[in-house]
Protein backbone atom coordinates (compact mmCIF):
# COMPACT_ATOMS: atom_id res chain seq x y z
CA UNK A 1 0.00 0.00 0.00
CA UNK A 2 1.48 3.55 -0.82
CA UNK A 3 1.77 5.48 2.42
CA UNK A 4 2.57 8.10 0.52
CA UNK A 5 -0.51 9.65 -0.62
CA UNK A 6 -1.61 12.80 1.13
CA UNK A 7 -4.20 12.01 3.89
CA UNK A 8 -6.52 14.69 5.54
CA UNK A 9 -5.12 14.94 9.38
CA UNK A 10 -8.39 14.13 11.82
CA UNK A 11 -7.82 18.11 12.77
CA UNK A 12 -8.82 19.34 9.64
CA UNK A 13 -12.35 17.68 9.72
CA UNK A 14 -15.07 19.18 11.62
CA UNK A 15 -15.79 17.88 14.71
CA UNK A 16 -18.73 16.22 14.22
CA UNK A 17 -21.75 17.43 16.97
CA UNK A 18 -22.07 14.05 18.13
CA UNK A 19 -25.77 12.79 17.52
CA UNK A 20 -24.28 9.88 15.92
CA UNK A 21 -26.65 6.34 17.66
CA UNK A 22 -25.51 2.81 17.15
CA UNK A 23 -27.30 0.09 18.09
CA UNK A 24 -27.63 -0.79 21.80
CA UNK A 25 -27.50 -4.50 20.79
CA UNK A 26 -24.20 -3.63 19.30
CA UNK A 27 -22.83 -2.07 22.33
CA UNK A 28 -23.44 -4.71 24.42
CA UNK A 29 -21.97 -7.37 22.66
CA UNK A 30 -18.87 -5.41 22.16
CA UNK A 31 -18.75 -4.68 25.76
CA UNK A 32 -19.22 -8.88 26.82
CA UNK A 33 -16.30 -8.93 24.60
CA UNK A 34 -14.55 -6.49 26.12
CA UNK A 35 -15.11 -8.12 29.77
CA UNK A 36 -14.57 -12.08 27.74
CA UNK A 37 -11.13 -10.68 26.75
CA UNK A 38 -10.11 -8.67 29.59
CA UNK A 39 -10.91 -12.04 31.54
CA UNK A 40 -8.63 -14.02 29.38
CA UNK A 41 -5.57 -12.30 29.98
CA UNK A 42 -6.14 -12.06 34.21
CA UNK A 43 -6.88 -14.90 37.14
CA UNK A 44 -8.54 -12.71 39.62
CA UNK A 45 -11.32 -10.55 39.74
CA UNK A 46 -9.60 -7.77 40.91
CA UNK A 47 -7.11 -7.72 38.09
CA UNK A 48 -10.21 -8.23 35.86
CA UNK A 49 -11.51 -5.24 37.36
CA UNK A 50 -8.13 -3.30 37.14
CA UNK A 51 -8.20 -3.69 33.64
CA UNK A 52 -11.53 -2.60 33.20
CA UNK A 53 -10.49 0.36 35.06
CA UNK A 54 -8.28 1.36 32.83
CA UNK A 55 -9.68 0.49 29.40
CA UNK A 56 -12.76 3.01 30.90
CA UNK A 57 -9.81 5.75 31.68
CA UNK A 58 -8.83 5.57 28.35
CA UNK A 59 -12.39 6.94 26.95
CA UNK A 60 -12.39 8.81 30.15
CA UNK A 61 -9.55 11.03 29.32
CA UNK A 62 -10.55 11.22 25.56
CA UNK A 63 -14.02 12.47 26.46
CA UNK A 64 -12.67 15.76 28.09
CA UNK A 65 -11.99 18.15 25.67
CA UNK A 66 -14.62 16.35 23.41
CA UNK A 67 -17.28 17.67 25.66
CA UNK A 68 -16.24 20.61 27.15
CA UNK A 69 -16.01 22.24 23.92
CA UNK A 70 -19.04 20.75 22.25
CA UNK A 71 -20.85 21.28 25.28
CA UNK A 72 -19.72 24.15 27.45
CA UNK A 73 -18.55 26.40 25.09
CA UNK A 74 -14.76 24.92 25.59
CA UNK A 75 -14.90 26.78 29.64
CA UNK A 76 -13.38 24.33 31.91
CA UNK A 77 -15.14 24.03 35.47
CA UNK A 78 -12.73 25.15 38.80
CA UNK A 79 -15.31 24.67 41.21
CA UNK A 80 -15.50 21.06 42.49
CA UNK A 81 -19.65 20.89 43.30
CA UNK A 82 -19.57 22.27 39.24
CA UNK A 83 -17.13 19.70 38.23
CA UNK A 84 -18.98 16.72 39.85
CA UNK A 85 -22.60 18.31 38.16
CA UNK A 86 -21.09 17.99 35.31
CA UNK A 87 -20.17 14.34 35.63
CA UNK A 88 -23.26 13.70 36.83
CA UNK A 89 -25.05 15.80 34.12
CA UNK A 90 -23.64 16.53 31.11
CA UNK A 91 -21.59 13.46 30.84
CA UNK A 92 -23.93 10.96 31.54
CA UNK A 93 -26.42 12.27 29.32
CA UNK A 94 -24.12 12.48 26.17
CA UNK A 95 -22.62 9.46 26.83
CA UNK A 96 -25.94 6.93 28.12
CA UNK A 97 -28.97 9.29 27.22
CA UNK A 98 -29.61 9.90 30.65
CA UNK A 99 -28.37 11.56 33.74
CA UNK A 100 -27.07 10.31 36.64
CA UNK A 101 -29.58 9.54 39.53
CA UNK A 102 -28.21 10.96 42.72
CA UNK A 103 -24.89 13.18 43.86
CA UNK A 104 -24.43 12.39 47.37
CA UNK A 105 -21.99 13.70 49.84
CA UNK A 106 -20.66 11.58 52.18
CA UNK A 107 -21.71 12.78 56.02
CA UNK A 108 -18.63 11.56 57.60
CA UNK A 109 -16.27 12.14 54.85
CA UNK A 110 -15.92 15.69 53.02
CA UNK A 111 -13.72 13.99 50.52
CA UNK A 112 -16.20 11.58 49.39
CA UNK A 113 -18.90 12.19 47.18
CA UNK A 114 -21.40 9.25 45.41
CA UNK A 115 -22.52 9.00 42.14
CA UNK A 116 -25.53 6.82 42.41
CA UNK A 117 -26.72 4.78 39.22
CA UNK A 118 -29.98 2.40 39.23
CA UNK A 119 -29.31 0.76 35.76
CA UNK A 120 -25.70 1.52 34.38
CA UNK A 121 -25.79 1.02 30.68
CA UNK A 122 -22.94 -1.53 31.01
CA UNK A 123 -24.69 -3.59 32.95
CA UNK A 124 -27.28 -4.28 31.60
CA UNK A 125 -27.00 -7.18 29.76
CA UNK A 126 -24.56 -8.83 32.16
CA UNK A 127 -25.58 -11.58 34.97
CA UNK A 128 -22.82 -12.26 37.46
CA UNK A 129 -21.43 -15.41 38.10
CA UNK A 130 -21.74 -16.81 41.39
CA UNK A 131 -17.77 -17.56 42.27
CA UNK A 132 -17.32 -13.65 41.15
CA UNK A 133 -19.87 -12.02 43.53
CA UNK A 134 -18.12 -9.15 43.64
CA UNK A 135 -17.34 -8.23 40.50
CA UNK A 136 -18.70 -5.14 39.02
CA UNK A 137 -18.28 -4.40 35.20
CA UNK A 138 -19.04 -1.30 36.03
CA UNK A 139 -15.80 -0.24 37.20
CA UNK A 140 -15.50 0.75 33.41
CA UNK A 141 -17.46 3.49 34.30
CA UNK A 142 -15.91 3.70 37.21
CA UNK A 143 -12.59 4.43 35.30
CA UNK A 144 -14.11 6.91 32.94
CA UNK A 145 -15.38 9.37 35.46
CA UNK A 146 -11.58 9.41 37.26
CA UNK A 147 -10.02 10.11 34.24
CA UNK A 148 -12.57 12.86 33.61
CA UNK A 149 -11.95 14.64 37.12
CA UNK A 150 -8.59 13.72 37.69
CA UNK A 151 -7.35 15.13 34.20
CA UNK A 152 -9.67 18.32 34.93
CA UNK A 153 -7.45 18.77 37.94
CA UNK A 154 -9.53 17.19 40.63
CA UNK A 155 -7.41 13.97 40.80
CA UNK A 156 -9.50 11.09 42.54
CA UNK A 157 -10.08 8.09 42.98
CA UNK A 158 -13.68 6.50 41.82
CA UNK A 159 -14.65 2.63 42.28
CA UNK A 160 -17.56 0.99 42.09
CA UNK A 161 -19.65 -0.65 44.20
CA UNK A 162 -23.19 -3.08 44.51
CA UNK A 163 -25.31 -0.76 46.26
CA UNK A 164 -28.85 0.62 45.37
CA UNK A 165 -27.65 -0.36 41.86
CA UNK A 166 -24.32 0.79 41.29
CA UNK A 167 -22.91 3.49 43.00
CA UNK A 168 -19.46 5.21 42.27
CA UNK A 169 -17.54 6.39 45.20
CA UNK A 170 -15.17 9.25 44.22
CA UNK A 171 -12.66 10.26 47.08
CA UNK A 172 -10.43 13.30 45.76
CA UNK A 173 -7.30 13.90 47.60
CA UNK A 174 -7.34 16.52 50.69
CA UNK A 175 -5.49 19.15 48.44
CA UNK A 176 -8.99 19.12 46.07
CA UNK A 177 -11.19 20.31 48.94
CA UNK A 178 -9.03 22.27 50.79
CA UNK A 179 -8.34 24.50 47.30
CA UNK A 180 -11.99 24.35 46.78
CA UNK A 181 -12.66 25.71 50.62
CA UNK A 182 -10.44 28.53 49.91
CA UNK A 183 -11.57 29.38 46.43
CA UNK A 184 -15.32 29.44 48.56
CA UNK A 185 -13.65 32.14 50.41
CA UNK A 186 -12.58 35.05 47.74
CA UNK B 1 -49.35 -3.14 16.44
CA UNK B 2 -47.56 -0.57 19.33
CA UNK B 3 -46.44 -3.73 20.97
CA UNK B 4 -44.69 -4.82 17.35
CA UNK B 5 -43.00 -1.54 16.38
CA UNK B 6 -41.20 -1.55 20.02
CA UNK B 7 -39.87 -4.79 19.65
CA UNK B 8 -38.71 -4.48 16.47
CA UNK B 9 -36.76 -0.75 17.08
CA UNK B 10 -33.93 -1.31 18.75
CA UNK B 11 -32.84 0.94 21.72
CA UNK B 12 -30.02 3.40 21.33
CA UNK B 13 -26.66 4.51 22.14
CA UNK B 14 -24.21 7.07 21.56
CA UNK B 15 -22.02 6.04 18.97
CA UNK B 16 -18.94 7.97 20.64
CA UNK B 17 -19.61 5.32 23.40
CA UNK B 18 -18.91 2.57 21.05
CA UNK B 19 -16.34 4.11 19.36
CA UNK B 20 -13.99 5.37 22.36
CA UNK B 21 -14.36 1.91 23.48
CA UNK B 22 -13.57 0.11 20.43
CA UNK B 23 -10.42 2.43 20.12
CA UNK B 24 -9.44 1.47 24.21
CA UNK B 25 -10.16 -2.03 23.02
CA UNK B 26 -7.60 -1.91 20.50
CA UNK B 27 -4.73 -0.04 22.24
CA UNK B 28 -5.22 -2.22 24.77
CA UNK B 29 -4.54 -5.22 22.30
CA UNK B 30 -1.74 -3.48 20.97
CA UNK B 31 -0.20 -3.25 24.42
CA UNK B 32 -0.51 -6.90 25.10
CA UNK B 33 0.49 -8.46 21.84
CA UNK B 34 3.99 -7.55 20.15
CA UNK B 35 2.70 -9.18 16.99
CA UNK B 36 0.72 -7.24 14.71
CA UNK B 37 -1.02 -10.09 13.06
CA UNK B 38 -1.69 -11.68 16.65
CA UNK B 39 -3.97 -8.22 17.14
CA UNK B 40 -5.91 -8.65 13.69
CA UNK B 41 -6.60 -12.19 14.30
CA UNK B 42 -8.01 -11.17 17.72
CA UNK B 43 -10.22 -8.35 16.49
CA UNK B 44 -11.42 -10.78 14.08
CA UNK B 45 -12.39 -13.35 16.50
CA UNK B 46 -14.22 -10.34 18.09
CA UNK B 47 -16.09 -9.71 15.49
CA UNK B 48 -16.85 -13.33 14.50
CA UNK B 49 -18.14 -13.92 18.14
CA UNK B 50 -20.13 -11.00 17.77
CA UNK B 51 -21.49 -11.76 14.59
CA UNK B 52 -22.62 -14.83 15.82
CA UNK B 53 -24.91 -13.59 18.26
CA UNK B 54 -25.73 -10.25 16.39
CA UNK B 55 -28.04 -12.67 14.13
CA UNK B 56 -30.51 -13.89 16.33
CA UNK B 57 -30.79 -10.13 17.10
CA UNK B 58 -31.25 -9.11 13.36
CA UNK B 59 -33.67 -12.32 12.30
CA UNK B 60 -35.89 -11.59 15.82
CA UNK B 61 -36.06 -7.88 14.92
CA UNK B 62 -36.78 -7.85 10.84
CA UNK B 63 -38.24 -11.63 10.46
CA UNK B 64 -35.90 -12.21 7.31
CA UNK B 65 -36.60 -15.24 5.42
CA UNK B 66 -34.27 -16.76 4.08
CA UNK B 67 -32.17 -15.41 1.24
CA UNK B 68 -32.27 -17.17 -1.76
CA UNK B 69 -29.19 -15.96 -3.82
CA UNK B 70 -26.16 -13.58 -2.72
CA UNK B 71 -28.06 -10.41 -3.87
CA UNK B 72 -30.50 -10.69 -1.31
CA UNK B 73 -28.03 -11.47 1.40
CA UNK B 74 -25.70 -8.66 0.22
CA UNK B 75 -29.12 -6.68 0.68
CA UNK B 76 -29.30 -7.96 4.25
CA UNK B 77 -26.21 -7.27 5.33
CA UNK B 78 -26.58 -3.85 3.96
CA UNK B 79 -29.93 -3.60 6.28
CA UNK B 80 -28.04 -5.04 9.37
CA UNK B 81 -25.41 -2.21 8.96
CA UNK B 82 -28.19 0.40 8.14
CA UNK B 83 -29.74 -0.85 12.00
CA UNK B 84 -26.60 -1.49 14.02
CA UNK B 85 -24.07 0.80 13.20
CA UNK B 86 -26.13 3.69 11.19
CA UNK B 87 -24.20 3.53 8.48
CA UNK B 88 -25.67 2.84 4.76
CA UNK B 89 -23.07 0.80 2.52
CA UNK B 90 -23.21 0.87 -1.05
CA UNK B 91 -23.29 -2.40 -2.67
CA UNK B 92 -21.20 -2.72 -5.75
CA UNK B 93 -18.24 -4.29 -7.64
CA UNK B 94 -20.34 -7.44 -8.37
CA UNK B 95 -18.45 -10.26 -10.12
CA UNK B 96 -19.91 -11.97 -13.14
CA UNK B 97 -20.75 -15.03 -11.04
CA UNK B 98 -22.18 -12.82 -8.74
CA UNK B 99 -20.56 -14.50 -6.02
CA UNK B 100 -18.69 -11.77 -5.01
CA UNK B 101 -19.32 -8.07 -3.91
CA UNK B 102 -18.56 -5.03 -2.40
CA UNK B 103 -19.48 -2.63 1.02
CA UNK B 104 -18.48 0.69 0.12
CA UNK B 105 -18.86 2.98 2.98
CA UNK B 106 -18.59 6.59 3.31
CA UNK B 107 -18.23 6.96 6.77
CA UNK B 108 -17.01 3.86 9.82
CA UNK B 109 -18.73 4.59 12.87
CA UNK B 110 -15.66 2.99 14.20
CA UNK B 111 -12.89 4.87 13.06
CA UNK B 112 -14.64 8.43 14.02
CA UNK B 113 -11.43 9.63 16.03
CA UNK B 114 -8.63 7.46 14.78
CA UNK B 115 -5.19 8.00 13.58
CA UNK B 116 -2.99 5.13 12.81
CA UNK B 117 0.81 5.67 13.73
CA UNK B 118 2.97 4.71 10.88
CA UNK B 119 4.04 1.70 12.54
CA UNK B 120 1.30 0.14 12.87
CA UNK B 121 0.22 0.61 9.33
CA UNK B 122 -0.48 -3.39 9.03
CA UNK B 123 -3.01 -2.93 11.55
CA UNK B 124 -6.61 -3.82 10.06
CA UNK B 125 -8.69 -1.50 12.67
CA UNK B 126 -11.83 -1.92 11.59
CA UNK B 127 -11.11 -6.03 11.35
CA UNK B 128 -14.33 -6.79 13.85
CA UNK B 129 -16.67 -5.96 10.69
CA UNK B 130 -15.35 -8.57 8.62
CA UNK B 131 -15.65 -10.77 11.85
CA UNK B 132 -19.07 -10.11 12.09
CA UNK B 133 -20.31 -10.35 8.66
CA UNK B 134 -18.48 -13.96 8.60
CA UNK B 135 -19.26 -14.86 12.24
CA UNK B 136 -23.42 -13.74 11.02
CA UNK B 137 -23.48 -15.71 7.75
CA UNK B 138 -22.20 -18.57 8.75
CA UNK B 139 -24.97 -19.34 11.45
CA UNK B 140 -27.24 -19.06 8.25
CA UNK B 141 -24.76 -21.63 6.83
CA UNK B 142 -22.89 -19.59 4.40
CA UNK B 143 -19.73 -19.57 4.32
CA UNK B 144 -17.88 -16.23 3.02
CA UNK B 145 -14.22 -15.05 2.85
CA UNK B 146 -14.23 -11.35 3.86
CA UNK B 147 -11.76 -8.60 3.57
CA UNK B 148 -10.67 -4.84 3.33
CA UNK B 149 -9.36 -3.93 0.33
CA UNK B 150 -9.78 0.02 0.75
CA UNK B 151 -9.37 1.82 4.08
CA UNK B 152 -10.10 5.21 4.61
CA UNK B 153 -7.76 5.08 7.91
CA UNK B 154 -4.94 3.95 5.04
CA UNK B 155 -5.16 6.80 2.93
CA UNK B 156 -7.87 5.46 0.49
CA UNK B 157 -10.74 7.63 -0.79
CA UNK B 158 -13.31 5.20 0.32
CA UNK B 159 -13.54 1.74 3.02
CA UNK B 160 -13.74 -0.98 1.17
CA UNK B 161 -15.35 -4.32 2.06
CA UNK B 162 -14.98 -7.55 -0.10
CA UNK B 163 -17.34 -10.28 0.47
CA UNK B 164 -16.73 -13.62 -1.32
CA UNK B 165 -19.25 -16.52 -1.19
CA UNK B 166 -17.01 -19.83 -0.88
CA UNK B 167 -19.83 -22.95 -0.38
CA UNK B 168 -23.11 -23.32 1.83
CA UNK B 169 -22.45 -25.59 4.86
CA UNK B 170 -24.97 -28.49 4.47
CA UNK B 171 -24.04 -30.44 7.18
CA UNK B 172 -25.11 -27.94 10.34
CA UNK B 173 -23.24 -29.60 13.68
CA UNK B 174 -26.10 -31.33 16.22
CA UNK B 175 -26.59 -29.31 19.22
CA UNK B 176 -25.43 -32.26 21.40
CA UNK B 177 -22.35 -32.58 19.43
CA UNK B 178 -20.66 -29.16 19.97
CA UNK B 179 -19.04 -30.25 23.06
CA UNK B 180 -17.11 -32.87 21.33
CA UNK B 181 -16.28 -30.36 18.78
CA UNK B 182 -15.28 -27.23 21.16
CA UNK B 183 -12.74 -30.59 22.64
CA UNK B 184 -10.71 -30.77 19.48
CA UNK B 185 -10.78 -27.03 18.96
CA UNK B 186 -12.27 -27.65 15.68
CA UNK B 187 -14.86 -24.67 14.72
CA UNK B 188 -15.74 -25.28 11.53
CA UNK B 189 -18.75 -28.19 10.97
CA UNK B 190 -16.96 -31.81 11.28
CA UNK B 191 -19.29 -33.97 9.11
CA UNK B 192 -21.35 -36.20 11.17
CA UNK B 193 -19.37 -39.29 10.27
CA UNK B 194 -16.32 -37.94 11.84
CA UNK B 195 -18.12 -37.27 14.92
CA UNK B 196 -19.62 -41.00 14.77
CA UNK B 197 -16.17 -41.88 14.66
CA UNK B 198 -14.59 -39.72 17.38
CA UNK B 199 -17.62 -40.89 19.83
CA UNK B 200 -16.70 -44.78 18.60
CA UNK B 201 -13.65 -44.21 19.19
CA UNK B 202 -14.04 -42.48 23.02
CA UNK B 203 -16.12 -45.34 23.92
CA UNK B 204 -13.23 -47.55 22.86
CA UNK B 205 -11.12 -46.21 25.28
CA UNK B 206 -13.80 -45.90 28.06
CA UNK B 207 -14.19 -49.87 27.75
CA UNK B 208 -10.24 -50.67 27.37
CA UNK B 209 -9.86 -48.51 30.51
CA UNK B 210 -12.57 -50.22 32.60
CA UNK B 211 -10.66 -53.15 31.43
CA UNK B 212 -7.78 -52.14 32.90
Amino acid sequence: MSSQRARTSILDKPLSRGKGEVSLSCFALLFSEVVQYSQSRVYTVPELQNRLHELGMDVGSRLIDLYFVREQNSKRETKLINMLLFVKTTLWKCLFGKEAEKLEHANDDDRTYYIIEKEPLVNKFISVPKDKGSLNCATFTAGLVEAVLTNCGFPCKVTAHWHKGTTYMVKFDDFVTNRDKQLGEK
Amino acid sequence: MARQSSRLESKKVNSELLTLTYGALVSQMLRDFENLEEVNKQLERIGYNMGVRLIEDFLSRTNSGRCLDMRETADKIQQAFKMYLNVQPTISNWAAATDEFSLIFDVNPLTEFVELPADVSNLRYSGILCGCIRGALEMVQLEVQCQFVQDQLKGDASTEIRVKFIRRLQDATPAGVLIITSFVDVHLLISRSVLLCLTLLANTYAAIIAQI
